[in-house]
C-alpha cells in the first residue's frame, strides 16, 4: 500500500482514469450494457459529478469502478488506479483496496449498518480487516477523531445502528469509508433518501472532504442543485453513455448536449412556471437505438444521428461533448443529407413497435 | 437516548417481559379449564362408570369437586395451579407433580436431545443450502427438509425400528434402558440419563445413550425440516441486505461478510420460530414416546386420556402448557440478548 501512496503525490495527474469502460450485465435477453464505453478521469482532491436519469447507468458506473458488482457482470476496457491496472487484479486483491484506497457511500443510510454490531465493532472490524495487530486503543484513537470530524460525539462510539438518526447515520458511514483515509470514494446519492436540510449538510460534509483527507470523490446524483454547488466537474450520463463532461459551470452554463440542455430546462426552481420534461423513456440497455443513443428524443436531432455514433470532441478546457449537432455548431462540415432533419414519424412508429 | 444501549433498557425488558408470563398464564390456564369443560361426558362416569352405582359415583364426583358451579371449580383450579398442585389422578391415585417428577426426566432428555440434534444439522444444512442457492445441493436439502417435516411421526419411527432390527439386530429399539440397567440403576434424579451418569458405570451410560439415539432422531428428523426451511430463506434473504453489500465495500473477507453480517443477523428470526417450535416438539414427543414405548410424560398422557382420567389429563396439560410459557419468555430473552433492536 504504501508505495501507492507514493505515486500518488508524486503530480496532479489523475488518481483513476477510465478508458472505454464497459460494464455488461447478463440477463435472459442478452447482456445489458449499462455502461458501454466510457472515458473519464479523476484528479486527486477532486469532485466530479455525475448525473442522468434513472436506469442510465450511473450507479452501476459507480460500483464498477470499486469492484463491487453482482454475480453474472464482466468489466472490460481499461481502469486504472494509482498506477494500478484494476481489471486485472485478483478478486482478493480488489478486496483489500477496498476500504483502504477505494470506498463507497450509498444511498440508503438506514439500512447499510449491521443492526446487530455497535458503531465501534464497525470501525474495529474496518480497521483490522485492514491493519493487522492494530491496537484497541488505536482503533478507538481514529474511529473517533474521524466520528468528531462528522460531528459524532464520543458518547456515542458504543452504540447501536438504530439509535442514530438517517442523517447521523449517512454521517456513520461517511466516516466508516474515510477511517482509512481512502485516496478515492463513490457517493451514489448519498442524500437522496435524507431531507432537505439534512442533504446540505451532507454535502457541505462531501465538499469539505478533500480539505481534511485529501479525497477524491465520485458523486453520483441526478439533483443538479447539488452538482452546482458541490462539484469541480460534471459528467452527464446517458443510456450507459458520457455524452458530456467538463467544468461544471461551464458545463451548466453553455450546455454542448442536447441532452444536457434539456436536463437543465427540466429542473425545478422557485423561478418555474412550468414543468418541462424530456419525451420519451430512456432506452433499453439491451439493444440500445443506432448511432447516438439519444437520437429518438433529440430535439435537434439529424439524419446522422441515427446513423453514425457522434465522435468525443473536445470543445475546449477539457468540455468535451458527443453529438453532432455540438460539432456542427463548431464548424464540423456536414453534407447537406447528413444535417437534414430526422423524420420524426419513423421515431413514433418504431416507437410503437 | 444516549443510555438506550446499556444494560439498564435490557433488564427493563426482561423485567417486563417476566411480568406478561402472569396474563398469558391465565389465558392458557383458562383455555385448558374450558377445553376440557366442553368435551362431552362426565369424567367419573367415563372412567369407573361401569364398575360403581350411581350413588357412588355421586360420591366420587362430589369428592373432586365437580358438583360444584363451574366458577368456583374454575377459581379453585386457578388456585390450585398458582400453589403448584395439579391434583391427584382418578385411575391410580397419585398426585399429578408425582408423574411429572417420575417420568418428566425422560420427556426431558428426548426432547432436549432432539432439540440438540435437530439444530446442530439443521442449521448448517439450511446454511449450506441457503448459500448454493438454487444448485442441485440445495435442491436436494429443500427436498430433505420437506420430507423430513411431511413424514408423519409414527411412521418415521416404525421404519427406522425395522431398519435397525433387520441390519443392527443388537441395537435397542425400544424403552429407556436395557432392564437389568434400569434395576441396577439407583432412582436419584428420575432422570435416567443423570441417574447412569452418577451411578457412575460406563456401560450403564452407554447403554442409555444408545437408548437415546433411534427416539431423538426420530423426533429431531420433524424439528428439522422447519429449522432448514427457515435458515435457508433467512440466509438469502441476509445476503442480499444493504449492510451485507456495504461490508463488502469496506474489503471485508467474504468469510467474515457470511458469518458476522449475514448468518449471525439470519438467526434472529429463527431464535423466534424455533422457540415456538416447543410445542411442535413436545405434541411429537408424546408420538415419538408412543412409537418407542419411552417411558416419559407423553405416555403417561396417553395412558390417562385412554383411562379418561380428566383430572390427571388437566394436570398434565396444565404442566406442558406452563413448560411453553416457560420457554417463550427464554427466547425472548435470548432474542433481546443478540438483537440491540427488541429492547424497548
Amino acid at each position: 500500500m504504501t508505495v501507492v501512496e507514493h505515486s500518488a503525490h508524486e503530480d496532479d495527474g489523475p488518481v483513476l482514469e477510465a478508458r472505454d469502460l464497459r460494464v455488461w450485465y447478463a440477463t435472459d435477453r442478452g447482456p445489458v450494457r449499462a455502461v458501454d464505453g466510457v472515458s473519464f478521469q479523476i484528479r486527486r482532491g477532486e469532485i466530479l459529478g455525475l448525473v442522468g436519469e434513472s436506469g442510465c447507468g450511473k450507479s452501476t458506473l459507480g460500483r464498477g469502478l470499486i469492484g463491487l458488482l453482482p454475480d453474472g457482470s464482466a468489466r472490460d476496457g481499461e481502469l486504472e488506479f494509482q498506477g494500478l491496472d484494476l481489471l486485472h487484479l485478483s478478486a482478493r486483491e480488489q478486496r483489500d483496496l477496498r476500504g483502504t484506497d477505494l470506498a463507497m457511500i450509498f444511498q440508503e443510510p438506514l439500512t447499510r449498518l449491521n443492526p446487530l454490531m455497535r458503531i465501534s465493532e464497525h470501525f474495529e472490524e474496518t480497521l483490522r480487516t485492514h491493519e493487522k495487530g492494530i491496537s484497541k486503543d488505536e482503533v478507538r484513537r481514529r474511529s473517533l477523531e474521524v466520528l468528531r470530524v462528522m460531528g459524532i460525539p464520543p458518547t456515542r462510539y458504543r452504540a447501536y445502528p438504530h439509535e442514530f438518526s438517517g442523517g447521523m447515520r449517512q454521517r456513520l458511514m461517511i466516516a466508516l469509508a474515510l477511517v482509512l483515509r481512502p485516496a478515492f470514494v463513490v457517493a451514489d446519492e448519498p442524500t437522496t433518501a435524507l431531507d432537505v436540510l439534512v442533504e446540505a449538510q451532507i454535502i457541505r460534509i462531501l465538499h469539505d472532504l478533500r480539505r481534511e483527507y485529501d479525497t477524491s470523490l465520485l458523486l453520483i446524483t441526478h439533483n443538479l442543485g447539488i452538482i452546482a454547488e458541490a462539484c469541480d466537474r460534471v459528467a452527464v450520463m446517458y443510456a450507459g453513455e458520457i455524452v458530456e463532461i467538463g467544468d461544471a459551470t461551464a458545463v451548466f452554463s453553455h450546455p454542448k448536449h442536447p441532452y444536457t440542455r434539456e436536463l437543465l430546462r427540466s429542473t425545478i426552481s422557485l423561478s418555474t412556471t412550468g414543468l418541462n420534461y424530456i419525451d420519451g423513456a430512456p432506452p433499453d440497455l439491451v439493444e440500445p437505438p443506432s448511432g447516438c443513443h439519444f437520437h429518438p428524443r433529440c430535439p435537434d436531432a439529424m439524419r446522422i444521428c441515427a446513423e453514425r455514433d457522434p465522435v468525443d470532441r473536445d470543445h475546449g478546457d477539457g468540455h468535451r461533448a458527443a453529438c453532432w449537432a455540438a460539432d456542427l455548431s463548431d464548424g464540423l462540415s456536414l453534407s447537406e443529407d447528413e444535417r437534414a432533419p430526422l423524420e420524426r414519424e419513423e421515431i413514433a412508429v418504431a416507437d410503437e413497435a | 437516548m444516549s443510555s438506550g444501549s446499556g444494560s439498564g433498557s435490557l433488564l427493563k425488558y426482561i423485567g417486563i417481559r417476566v411480568l406478561l408470563v402472569i396474563p398469558m398464564m391465565w389465558v392458557l390456564l383458562t383455555l385448558v379449564f374450558i377445553l376440557l369443560r366442553v368435551a362431552p361426558g362426565d369424567p367419573v362416569t367415563a372412567a369407573v362408570g361401569d364398575k360403581l352405582s350411581p350413588a357412588a359415583i355421586a360420591q366420587r364426583q362430589h369428592q373432586l369437586g365437580l358438583d360444584k358451579p363451574l366458577i368456583q371449580q374454575y377459581v379453585e383450579y386457578i388456585g390450585h395451579v398458582c400453589r403448584f398442585d395439579f391434583g391427584t389422578t382418578i385411575t391410580d391415585k397419585e398426585p399429578v407433580l408425582t408423574v411429572i417428577r417420575d417420568q418428566g426426566g425422560a420427556t426431558l432428555t428426548l426432547t432436549l436431545g432432539a432439540f440438540l440434534f435437530a439444530v446442530a444439522v439443521g442449521v448448517p444444512l439450511g446454511r449450506l443450502a441457503g448459500r448454493r442457492r438454487d444448485t442441485a445441493l440445495d435442491a436436494g436439502i429443500r427436498v430433505f427438509g420437506v420430507v423430513t417435516y411431511a413424514a408423519p411421526i409414527f411412521w418415521v419411527g416404525i421404519m427406522l425400528v425395522a431398519l435397525v432390527i433387520k441390519f443392527l439386530p443388537s441395537w435397542p429399539t425400544f424403552g429407556i434402558a436395557s432392564p437389568v440397567v434400569a434395576f441396577e440403576v439407583p432412582t436419584k434424579t428420575h432422570i435416567m440419563l443423570v441417574d447412569a451418569v452418577l451411578y457412575g458405570h460406563g456401560d450403564a451410560i452407554t447403554d442409555v445413550l444408545k437408548h437415546h439415539v433411534l427416539p431423538c432422531f426420530t423426533l429431531g428428523l420433524l424439528l428439522m425440516g422447519v429449522i432448514i426451511r427457515l435458515v435457508r430463506v433467512n440466509v438469502i434473504q441476509a445476503m442480499k441486505g444493504d449492510y451485507v453489500e456495504a461490508a463488502r465495500a469496506r474489503g471485508i473477507k467474504e468469510g467474515r461478510v457470511i458469518r458476522k453480517h449475514a448468518f449471525r443477523n439470519a438467526l434472529v428470526p429463527v431464535i423466534t420460530v424455533i422457540g415456538l417450535q416447543v410445542a411442535l416438539t413436545l405434541s411429537g414427543a408424546v408420538l415419538t414416546e408412543r412409537t418407542f414405548n419411552w417411558p416419559g410424560l407423553g405416555t403417561a398422557l396417553i395412558t390417562y386420556l385412554n383411562g379418561r382420567d380428566y383430572i390427571a389429563v388437566q394436570g398434565l396439560v396444565t404442566f406442558f402448557a406452563i413448560v411453553v410459557v416457560i420457554v417463550s419468555v427464554l427466547v425472548d430473552i435470548i432474542n433481546a440478548l443478540v438483537d440491540p433492536r427488541v429492547r424497548y
